[in-house]
């Protein structure tokens, strides 16, 4: 019998496997397929202060291993979140919650972050720093070390629960951003979100997306997330959540090896809307192939090999 | 929504670049007419979202345009090759809304869910017409198994090569009883059907560039009067009054 079970800063998962943000909503179109019960916890799609729309048509494009996506973080906003997805979460799941918050302030992020202290079953809050920052320009926190330094310390000092900053890949040294973050007290990191790119229509000769640019995911992208993983587990000393292009059971190990204590699944569940079900259900089978009693004995092991 | 395998029966070349695919399987979660499937090709990453044209109890009709690489594949498997296919998927049409002077409004592949659709409206004793239109003669087809089902059909081509020379609202507008529309078609066509003063109301299925199909990723949300709606899952098909051009 193998032990599945991993700890996120003292928060305990019966297993490393996550849906992503973005990918799986707030669980309902999930639930209707199988018992969300069976997840180690599901990251909720990205919440900001206020309702946002998102961006114009078409949001999406495809690519040989993957697809880009360029929603614009619509949501409902926080307080309908916590009035109309948060009791519905608690039916549909059982386990620890990742909170997925976004801002466009640093006051955004804390007093976004702040409102989740009441909810119980939050366990971990997810600051996804890949968002413009309106008092700088629209630059991405997540691209300037100190700003990210900045969000971090900004909800660590208005949150008990651990709070992860999820890091863009979008920069030149990761690591060094990672640093900044595990600096400022941030709990752990979840990397990596999507990665820019785009598509042009032959016919049209126009960009695919109206955005013009969409994040890049899906299975092309994992080596690269598994590159970035790796290098940020050597630069800091605290959990990391490791996503990008994660589609089977085999790819959350190589992402342990890598360094991630725990994994998240993002655009696979978008082609295949069982695919965390599939994953968590084959992991016992390729922990015992791979000779490993308790998978958290996984994390970082490639480095010690 | 299901997750399952289907069999492909039978593939008909039905115009230069539209096809009849007969496919096999469980399609007990297909609830009215209007509804889609996604289907998973592979080496392409994104299921291809196709409107059912028809269905009975473990079979699928399916109409596909050849757009690009995947519907190319598609409409290339052989009989026998088996597709994971997403069934079920959205919302359909209301067939409880509609009005006895319905029309049935199909532009080019748009005419696909319109055909189960008649098909059901007649079983209920409904008895809409329906208006197909087309760019010229060569590209029509389904015209044969409209009639069959013995709605009453009207036809318009641009080039007057076949029925009336017009679009499909022309159609429409020589109904002067019609009321109340179920449409499906390129948007220019939605919208202008959308627009003709006659209408009470009506219903009109949308295309979109989805992610998922059901209702996850937000990838083909769009703008309504009743706030963003996901086109896979709150639509594919929206009531008259609720539509933002």
């Amino acid at each position: 019998m193998v032990n599945l079970s991993v700890s996120l800063a003292g928060v305990e998962l019966k297993n490393p496997i996550i849906p992503a943000s973005g990918t799986f909503g707030y669980g309902r179109e999930y639930a209707e397929l199988y018992d969300l019960n069976i997840l180690g916890s599901f990251s909720w799609k990205g919440t900001t202060g206020q309702a946002r729309l998102g961006n114009p048509q078409p949001r999406i494009a495809e690519m040989t291993g993957g697809m880009l996506n360029a929603v614009g973080l619509q949501n409902p906003g926080i307080d309908a979140v916590i009035a109309n997805e948060v009791p519905n979460i608690a039916k549909l799941f059982q386990g620890p919650v990742i909170a997925n918050v976004g801002g466009f302030s640093m006051g955004e992020y804390a007093e976004n972050c702040r409102k989740l202290n009441e909810i119980d079953q939050v366990a971990i809050l997810e600051v996804n720093i890949s968002c413009p920052n309106v008092h700088a320009g629209g630059k991405n926190f997540g691209c300037d070390p100190r700003a990210a330094a900045e969000v971090t310390k900004a909800v660590k000092a208005v949150t008990k629960k651990p709070v992860f900053m999820k890091l863009t890949p979008n920069v030149t040294d990761i690591a060094e951003i990672a640093r900044a973050c595990a600096d400022a007290g941030a709990d752990g990191l979840c990397l990596i979100n999507t990665l820019l790119g785009m598509r042009i229509d032959l016919k049209s000769r126009k960009p695919v997306i109206a955005n013009r640019t969409g994040g890049v995911s899906g299975p092309a992208v994992f080596p690269v997330a598994l590159r970035m993983v790796w290098d940020v587990y050597e630069a800091v000393d605290i959990p990391i959540i490791g996503c990008g292009g994660v589609s089977s059971a085999e790819d959350a190990a190589e992402m342990m090896l890598a360094g991630a204590s725990a994994v998240e699944v993002g655009a696979a569940n978008l082609k295949d809307p069982y695919a965390c079900k599939t994953i968590v259900e084959s992991l016992p089978a390729v922990c015992e192939r791979m000779g490993v009693e308790r998978i958290a004995d996984l994390t970082g092991a490639a480095h010690r090999s | 929504m299901k997750k399952s395998l289907f069999t492909i029966e039978r593939v008909r070349q039905l115009t230069g670049d539209i096809y009849e695919l007969t496919l096999s399987g469980d399609t007990s979660a297909v609830t009215a007419p209007g509804q889609f499937v996604n289907i998973e090709l592979p080496g392409k990453f994104l299921r291809r979202p196709i409107s059912i044209c028809d269905w009975g109890p473990d079979t699928l009709t399916l109409l596909v345009k050849v757009v690009g690489g995947g519907t190319d594949q598609l409409v290339r498997c052989a009989p026998g090759t088996q597709l994971d296919v997403l069934s079920g998927l959205g919302n359909g049409f209301d067939l409880s809304s509609a009005r006895a002077h319905a029309v049935l409004a199909g532009g080019g592949i748009g005419i696909a869910p319109l055909y189960g659709l008649a098909r059901r409206m007649l079983a209920l004793g409904q008895t809409p017409t329906v208006a197909l239109g087309f760019r010229t003669a060569r590209d029509a087809f389904y015209l044969d198994e409209f009639a069959a089902l013995g709605c009453r059909l009207l036809t318009a081509t641009e080039d007057g090569s076949l029925g009336s020379r017009g679009f499909v609202t022309d159609c429409i507008k020589a109904v002067p009883a019609c009321d109340y529309v179920l449409a499906c078609g390129p948007l220019p066509m939605l919208k202008a059907v959308h627009a003709l003063p006659q209408l009470q109301g009506g219903q009109f299925s949308f295309e979109a560039r989805m992610g998922c199909g059901f209702g996850a990723c937000m990838g083909c949300t769009v703008p309504t009067k009743d706030g963003y709606k996901r086109v896979c899952k709150d639509g594919p098909v929206l009531y008259k009054e609720e539509i933002v051009w």
